[in-house]
C-alpha cells in the first residue's frame, strides 16, 4: 500500500452540492490512488486554535484533482492528507448492489456505483435523510440508475422511512434480489441493513461515520469493536482498518463501548 | 560573505548520545508503524513508544480523543499490546529499521515497572525506557505515582536494579505541586534523565449532552495549550540542577513542540532533547521539519551545537522562578 500523500492542495472549484459543498483540489499524485471510501485528513485553516485534522470524504477522482465533501467553502490553499483509509472492496465477479446512503454520508457511493457499473454489476440506490433538502445525489444517483429509492423522516420526499426502515430495507433488497449491500449511513440505519442483508445472504461493505482526530492511526481516538474470523472481539481503528468494515464484523450495537468480551478489556482502562 | 556552518546536533540519552535531540513523546507515534508512513523513523534522534503496561488492554470507550483550544484532550485508557504483544510484534519491527526505541513502560504497582524492565533490558533495538508515573498506583490509591517523591523513588530504583545499563528516564506530571521535589527523588533513585512533562489532569464538557466530552471524564491535555506550564517546570528543574540541589541530568522536554522555535524554548530553558507529540496528529511529517527548523534557528543565532544552547536562559536569572 503506498504512503498517503501529504500536500498543500491548491483549490481550483467550490459548488453548491446538495446540503455541502463540492471542493476541487489538485494533487495529481493522491488523486492517482482514489478508491471509492477514501477520506482526506484536513488541518483547520491557519489561525484556528484547532490543533487536530478533520476527516472529509473524497467524492472522486477526475484527472489530477480530487472532489471534496466540506460543511463550508474553505481557504484557497487545502493542508491535506490523502487518500487514507480502507476503500470499499470490489466484488470477485459482477453482481447485484445496493447502495445505502444517508444525508451527505452518501457522497462516496456514486464513484462506487460508477466503478461497480463499470465492471459489470447491476447498482440501485436508497438515498435515506431526515427530510427533502437533506438527501444527497439523488439527481446523480438517477444518472446511473433507474433503481433510485428515496426515504425521508418526514415524508417531504420519496417515502416515509416510519418506525421500521429494516422492513423497507429487506424489501429493497429483495426486489433487487440483490447479493451485495454497500453502505454510507448511520449505525443504527447500517445495522439495520447488515442484519436484513446477512439474512439474505448478501454481503455487506460498510462505511463507520465517526470522528476521526487524526485520520493517520496514530491517536487512537477512533476505535470500534469488532469480531474476527477467529470469534475474538477487539477494538480497531476506524481510520486505518476502516472505514470501510465488512457489516457483519462490526459490532454495530457496541459503538463507542468498549464490550466486556472485547480483548483486552478485563486490563481496565486506567492511564492515557 | 560568512560560509554557513552546520550545526552539531547531537544530543545525550543518558550517559550516551544520540545523533540529534528529536523524539516522540509517548503515546503520540503508537510503536512506529503508522509514522513510518510519513517518516524515516531511524532519522529520529529516538523513537519513544506508546505506553507498554504488563497486560495487553483495550483501554477507555469513546470518546478518547477532543479538541479543546490550543490542545488536546485523550483518555484513551491503558490501550496497548501489553509485554508480550510488544516483544512479539512490535519491538522486533523497531529493531529491524534501526530506530533508536526508547519504550514506555507504566503500571500500577511497583513491581508492574521492574518485570516489565527486566524482561526489556538487553533486547536487541532498546536504547532506553521511559517511565510512565503518571498510571495511577494502586499502593496509593489511585494517585499518580508522579505526585509522590517516595513512590517515585520506589520505582525508579526497582527498574534501575534490574535494568542498570539501560538508560532510564523518568517522566514527570506537570500538575503535582512536587515537581521539582519528585524530579530529585528520581535522580536520587539512579534516573539517567527526566521527561518533562506527561499531560495535564483536565476536562472538557459536552453542552448539548450536559456531561464530560470524554468517555473517562477527566483527561490528559497536551498541545501548545500546556506549552508554557511545561517550560516552567523544565526551568524550575534545571534551575535545582545549577544550584546543586540535584545531580545534572538531560531533560527530554514535551508539551506543545509545534516548530523548531519552540524546541529552541525548551532547550534554552534547561532541556537538552525535546519529543514532539500532539503536533504528530496535525502534521505526522513534523519531526523532521521541527529538526530543520531547530538547525536554522540555532545557525541564525550562532550556535555551533546545539548542546550549547541547554540552560541559557538561566545565564540571567538566580531563582526557579525566574527572577532576575
Amino acid at each position: 500500500m503506498a504512503n498517503p500523500v501529504v500536500a498543500r492542495a491548491e483549490v481550483v472549484g467550490t459548488r453548491a452540492d446538495g446540503p455541502a459543498r463540492r471542493v476541487t483540489v489538485r494533487c495529481a499524485t493522491a488523486a492517482a490512488r482514489f478508491r471509492p471510501g477514501h477520506f482526506a485528513a484536513l488541518t483547520a485553516p491557519a489561525g484556528s486554535v484547532d490543533v487536530l485534522r478533520h476527516a472529509v470524504p473524497v467524492l472522486r477522482a477526475d484527472g489530477d484533482t480530487l472532489d471534496l465533501l466540506l460543511p463550508a467553502d474553505p481557504p484557497p490553499l487545502l493542508d491535506l492528507i490523502a487518500p487514507l483509509g480502507t476503500p470499499y472492496p470490489q466484488p470477485d465477479a459482477p453482481g447485484c448492489a445496493l447502495l445505502l446512503g444517508e444525508d451527505t454520508q452518501a457522497g462516496p457511493l456514486l464513484a462506487l456505483a460508477e466503478q461497480l457499473l463499470a465492471a459489470g454489476s447491476q447498482v440501485a440506490f436508497v438515498l435515506v435523510a431526515e427530510s427533502a433538502g437533506r438527501l444527497y445525489g439523488v439527481d446523480a444517483a438517477r444518472e446511473l440508475t433507474a433503481d433510485v429509492l428515496l426515504l425521508t423522516a418526514d415524508g417531504s420526499a420519496g417515502l416515509p422511512l416510519g418506525d421500521d426502515p429494516a422492513a423497507l430495507l429487506d424489501q429493497a433488497l429483495s426486489a433487487l434480489d440483490a447479493d451485495l449491500l454497500y453502505t454510507a449511513a448511520s449505525p443504527e440505519l447500517t445495522a439495520a441493513a447488515v442484519a436484513a442483508a446477512t439474512a439474505r445472504g448478501a454481503r455487506s461493505w460498510t462505511a463507520v461515520a465517526t470522528e476521526m482526530p487524526c485520520g493517520t492511526g496514530l491517536c487512537l481516538g477512533c476505535v470500534l469493536p469488532v469480531r474476527d474470523a477467529d470469534g475474538v472481539s477487539r477494538l480497531v481503528r476506524a481510520c486505518t482498518e476502516g472505514p470501510v468494515f465488512d457489516g457483519v464484523r462490526v459490532r454495530w450495537g457496541g459503538l463507542d463501548t468498549v464490550p466486556a468480551d472485547v480483548e483486552g478489556a478485563d486490563a481496565g482502562g486506567a492511564g492515557e | 560573505m560568512t560560509e554557513r556552518q552546520d550545526v552539531d546536533l547531537t544530543a545525550p540519552l543518558g550517559g550516551g548520545t544520540v545523533p540529534n535531540p528529536l523524539s516522540t513523546a509517548a503515546g503520540c507515534a503508537g510503536f512506529g508503524r503508522e509514522l513510518a508512513r510519513f517518516v524515516p523513523l531511524d532519522e529520529l534522534g529516538t523513537l519513544t513508544t506508546r505506553t507498554v503496561l504488563p497486560r495487553a488492554g483495550a483501554g477507555a470507550p469513546g470518546p478518547r480523543v477532543v479538541p479543546v483550544p490550543a490542545g488536546v484532550l485523550n483518555a484513551v485508557g491503558g490501550h496497548n499490546p501489553g509485554l508480550e504483544g510488544f516483544l512479539r510484534r512490535e519491538l522486533p519491527w523497531l529493531a529491524e529499521r534501526g530506530v533508536r526505541t526508547v519504550v514506555s513502560i507504566g503500571g500500577h504497582r511497583l513491581e508492574d515497572f521492574a518485570e516489565l524492565a527486566a524482561r526489556l533490558a538487553g533486547r536487541d533495538g532498546v536504547r532506553g525506557l521511559e517511565l510512565n508515573l503518571s498510571v495511577p498506583g494502586a499502593a496509593d490509591r489511585g494517585v499518580p505515582l508522579a505526585a509522590n517523591p517516595a513512590l517515585s523513588y520506589d520505582v525508579v530504583a526497582a527498574v534501575k536494579a534490574v535494568a542498570p545499563d539501560l538508560p532510564v528516564y523518568a517522566k514527570l506530571a506537570p500538575d503535582t505541586g512536587t515537581v521539582t521535589e519528585v524530579a530529585a527523588a528520581c535522580v536520587a533513585a539512579g534516573a539517567d534523565g527526566l521527561s518533562m512533562v506527561n499531560t495535564a489532569r483536565a476536562m472538557a464538557i459536552d453542552l448539548d449532552a450536559r456531561r464530560p466530552a470524554l468517555a473517562a471524564g477527566t483527561g490528559g491535555l497536551s498541545g501548545p495549550a500546556l506549552r508554557p506550564v511545561a517550560v516552567h517546570c523544565v526551568f524550575q528543574v534545571h534551575a535545582a540542577m545549577r544550584a546543586g540541589r540535584m545531580p545534572a541530568v538531560p531533560i527530554l522536554a514535551m508539551g506543545g513542540v509545534r516548530t523548531g522555535r519552540d524546541a529552541l524554548e525548551f532547550t534554552l530553558a534547561g532541556a537538552s532533547g525535546v519529543a514532539v507529540g500532539s503536533e504528530l496528529l496535525r502534521d505526522p511529517t513534523a519531526p523532521l521539519r521541527i529538526l530543520d527548523e531547530l538547525r536554522a534557528e540555532l545557525t541564525t543565532r550562532g550556535f555551533t551545537a546545539y548542546t550549547d544552547a541547554v540552560g541559557l536562559a538561566h545565564r540571567t536569572t538566580t531563582t526557579e522562578d525566574g527572577r532576575p
